[in-house]
């Protein structure tokens, strides 16, 4: 993939390119970007408001919603809590990147299947926890499912239908 | 077309109000309970679920547009203060800040519920606005608030409700004379002869249940963003209600409605909270107008917990008179709520009571208080679900003095008809209900020995079984309209103004559209959310939507199909009465055979679309239409940590026929969820020294995780409720949140074999109740 450049404040009046402005190279969906943002954004900042990666969602700003998962590494994390200029040399995925060539994940369809949404502003997070959980391990039990996704609120109350959703991609 | 204009009852979120509706045309005949359907009823899943699982859905949150400016807004940490001075220079001057506003610069932006500055000289509670800034990015907007200096004197202040309405309490804000919502309130309704009553009952008891505070929080927070193109305002929002926004924005921005187009595709979560723009659509709006460039607020966690509403708290005494066998002889209800600063209007607290149970002698005195608080907003069934679990504890205290079986004393006390105003109910199932959930849970064995001392009594393990019946509207009304195209190629498109708000009415709106046509759901496309469609649809809200608006979308497709096939009779020189459609294709009912695609007719015209237009009729004279539902839980307490664990719900509930049985099991699963969250954690908590939450956030502020979740069992007992619309399907999103509190509750008296005297049935109050002997 070419190096993209990308950035809603490249046209940002030069008195304002403060010295804490850097830029920093990201490898998000599998894709390198380099950007130039303020050291103190936080990498949900980036992917939604510089890069255009809406998908994760903020919702409290503070690492108690979830709303914001993305996988760092194959590990779930929350955006809000992530610098971007941390994250190089790290692999980024978010829930673009899981349909990346238009195809479901098995996780996205069992979820739609299942009904495993609601408003589906958790969605995302939702659905890149269970990710990481699958990715780690195949076939998990009730505990393992509710442990993985314990970290994800859903207002609407999809929890039902999530468990359903990872019980049958486990195979139950 | 001859139109008619015709008056009509409504209720919304327990209010009766008349509604006059024009209708173009009839209704069709209502489907009946044996209509044979072939897309309505099926488990489908949502027809926007690939956008939701993607990402690809675009939230009021996600609208980037060039240039776009970032709101954030500092508010007061006093509850009640006059803002003497602020100092914004520093702020302006902030790298990427392009405004502050204050009271002293925004003079034209009035609050729409109460008619204040939204800027105001006298903040009234904690999280009031005082100034936002606008800059580049949100770390710069919000970083310029820290430079804001804001010279605050503090004023008299209170914050809780019997203080509040004591003649010498400080007013809530200056020019009021009393902390009341109105002149009407207290509000005392009465039924019967209640002194006589009483003085017939052969048992009194009294019970006296409180109802926490408990926020919506919303995954996504209220707020918009707001674009101008000359003098037109386009306002992706964040609400529940895209006509009321319209209007709210064109009444404050002193413009035409025609000037206002307000767009929500998606949304995060409402749950009653926002119905209208709210102050941050109003101040994007106007901010964008002023700037010159499109503005984003949404609001922070910390605002929306302190300034975007709440479920309000309750204090309910009840007292309750029978006789020995259990009939109701006499009920009283005092309710107090906490209405906070503007108040607005109170939730129906004590509708249970006229209405629930049998009683020919009832009082309930309804009082408002206005307290320096944030105001609270409609939540799901706002006041039923704290009126039930107040009057379903109530009833089951009644229950052990009595020494009788508390199912049987709802049984005993069965309402077969609508007491308030003696009129019968379309449809009650209920006593179905109570049949089928108590055999679920296996009612007959609660009180056995090894269910509940689980592992013997030496353990601290308690488990106990309770109940609570529900009733909410739900049969929706005027005015809701549809337009139903049908395109050369033979797909459809389906418009109305409503909102999809997470329950799916994408989904079922296509299912019937479907239904009429013939064409298959993947060849309809639904739009709404949308104002400039210019078909109006009420407000996402009062599990309205469904029974609103599935009518007229019939309607509509039902007129569109009819001049579809006279068209097609034409072109294909074949008798319009022997023409039928199924899954997009023309059929000729004499022969049976299959003739060509709709498509194949309608391209033949170059560009004719067909459209039609459909409305919600009014609703039935002389019924009352209810949803009735029961729920049973079983919980486990441990009552040396005071932590309890639900275990199961068993939900029996009637929403008439049900259109997606895939979606309407997730409405009652949410419900319940909910329900669950508000018996067992959520609070907000008020230091009333301070006159401050200080639990604006979701890690202080507990709601359900995975990890809380029951076994939870839907039993659904209705069938198509022929009086309520045309397709005898009654509104779902809020009845499941009303009995669940009240379940649970009942569950872990049971358990712990003491009276339990408030939510949320935190570990502390167990404990406390405990102790209490």
């Amino acid at each position: 993939m070419p190096d993209q450049t990308a950035g809603r404040h490249a046209d940002t009046p030069a008195n304002e390119q403060a010295a804490w402005r850097r830029s920093a190279r990201l490898t998000i969906n599998g894709a390198d970007y380099t950007v130039d943002v303020e050291t103190r954004a936080t990498l949900l900042d980036t992917l939604r408001d510089e890069l255009g990666l809406t998908g994760a969602k903020l919702g409290c700003d503070m690492g108690q919603c979830g709303a914001c998962t993305v996988l760092v590494d194959g590990a779930p994390m929350y955006g809000c809590l992530l610098l971007t200029i941390e994250q190089e040399g790290r692999a980024i995925t978010t829930i673009e990147g899981l349909a990346a060539a238009g195809e479901l994940d098995p996780i996205q369809r069992v979820m739609i299947e299942q009904d495993a949404l609601q408003c589906g502003f958790c969605t995302s997070g939702q659905a890149l926890a269970m990710k990481a959980l699958f990715d780690h391990e195949p076939h998990p039990s009730d505990e393992e499912i509710d442990r993985a996704l314990a970290g994800n609120l859903c207002r609407c109350g999809a929890y039902v239908k999530l468990r359903a959703a990872a019980r049958s991609l486990a195979g139950r | 077309m001859p139109i008619r204009i015709v008056t009509t009852r409504v209720e919304f979120e327990g209010v009766v109000y008349e509604q006059r509706v024009v209708m173009e045309g009839d209704e069709p005949e209502v489907w009946g309970a044996d209509a044979e359907l072939r897309v309505v009823g099926k488990p489908i899943p949502r027809v926007d679920g690939r956008e939701r699982a993607t990402g690809a859905a675009q939230y009021s949150y996600d609208m980037l547009l060039p240039g776009l400016l970032v709101t954030a807004g500092l508010r007061s940490p006093h509850p009640h203060a006059r803002i003497a001075r602020v100092d914004t220079a520093r702020a302006e001057a902030a790298p990427g800040v392009r405004a502050v506003y204050t009271r002293f610069n925004t003079p034209d932006l009035v609050h729409p519920a109460s008619g204040r500055p939204i800027f105001a000289e006298e903040v009234v509670h904690q999280g009031q606005e005082v100034a936002i800034a606008l800059a580049e990015t949100r770390q710069q907007a919000i970083e310029a608030l820290r430079l804001i200096t804001v010279e605050y004197e503090p004023l008299p202040f209170v914050v809780d409700p019997e203080a509040a309405i004591a003649p010498d309490a400080p007013r809530v804000y200056s020019e009021r004379e009393r902390n009341q919502i109105s002149d009407e309130f207290p509000k005392t309704y009465e039924r019967g002869d209640v002194a006589a009553g009483f003085a017939e009952a052969e048992v009194i008891t009294e019970t006296r249940f409180t109802t926490a505070a408990n926020l919506h929080n919303s995954l996504e927070t209220h707020g918009g963003v707001a674009q101008w193109d000359g003098h037109t305002l386009t306002l992706w929002s964040s609400t529940q209600d895209i006509f009321g926004a319209r209007q709210q924005i064109a009444n404050a921005l002193k413009l035409h409605q025609n000037q206002v187009h307000v767009i929500k595709r998606y949304m995060g979560g409402g749950f009653g909270s926002k119905i209208g723009a709210g102050n941050a659509g109003i101040i994007a709006a106007w901010a964008a107008q002023k700037l010159g460039r499109p503005v984003k607020y949404m609001f922070s966690r910390e605002e929306e917990n302190l300034a975007a509403g709440y479920r309000e708290p309750t204090a309910q005494s009840y007292r309750l008179g029978a006789k020995r066998d259990g009939t109701l002889t006499a009920l009283e209800l005092r309710s107090l709520g906490n209405l906070g600063a503007w108040g607005g209007w109170y939730p129906p607290v004590s509708l249970p009571a006229k209405e629930m149970y049998l009683c020919p002698n009832v009082r309930t005195v309804d009082t408002g208080a206005l307290t320096n608080l944030g105001t609270f907003a409609s939540f799901r069934a706002p006041g039923v679900v704290e009126g039930i679990s107040g009057l379903e504890v109530a009833l089951d205290d009644l229950a052990r003095a009595l020494h009788m079986d508390p199912l049987a004393l709802r049984r005993k006390n069965y309402a077969p008809h609508y007491q308030v105003l003696d009129q019968p109910y379309a449809v009650k199932t209920l006593l179905t209900a109570y049949d089928q959930a108590a055999e679920r849970i296996d009612w007959a064995s609660r009180d056995a020995e090894e269910r509940r001392y689980p592992r013997g009594r030496a353990s601290t393990l308690r488990r106990g079984v309770g109940m609570a019946s529900q009733l909410w509207g739900g049969d929706g009304g005027p005015p809701a309209q549809a337009i139903a195209k049908v395109l050369p190629d033979g797909s459809a498109v389906i418009m109305t103004g409503t909102q999809d708000i997470g329950t799916g009415t994408r989904t079922v709106l296509s299912q019937i559209a479907s239904e009429e046509l013939g064409i298959p759901m993947s060849a309809i496309r639904v739009e709404l959310g949308e104002t400039e469609f210019g078909v109006f649809s009420p407000a996402s809200g009062g599990s309205m939507t469904l029974a609103s608006v599935g009518p007229a979308v019939r309607m509509a497709a039902l007129a569109a199909r009819r001049e579809m096939l006279e068209i097609i009779s034409h072109l294909a020189e074949a008798p319009v009465d022997a023409l039928d459609v199924r899954e997009g294709v023309i059929v000729n009912r004499e022969t049976g055979k299959d003739m060509d695609s709709i498509g194949s007719y309608l391209s033949l015209l170059e560009g004719h679309e067909v459209t039609a237009r459909g409305m919600r009729g009014p609703n039935a004279d002389g019924v009352i239409v209810r949803t009735f539902g029961v729920q049973f839980a079983e919980v486990e307490v441990d009552i040396a940590t005071g932590v309890t664990r639900v275990l199961r719900i068993v939900a029996a509930h009637d929403c008439g026929r049900i259109v997606n049985p895939l979606t309407f099991s997730s409405q009652i699963e949410g419900g319940i969820i909910q329900g669950l969250g508000m018996a067992l954690f959520e609070q907000r908590i008020v230091d009333e020294r301070l006159g401050v939450s200080v639990n604006p956030n979701l890690g202080d502020y507990k709601v359900p995780t995975i990890r809380d979740i029951p076994q939870i069992e839907i039993i659904s007992v209705g069938a198509a409720n022929e009086l309520a619309n045309t397709i005898g399907a009654l509104g779902a999103g809020e009845p499941p949140i009303i009995p669940t509190a009240g379940a649970i509750a009942n569950a872990v008296a049971h358990a712990i074999g003491r009276p339990v005297t408030g939510l949320p049935l935190t570990p502390d109050r167990v404990l406390a109740l405990l102790n209490d002997h």
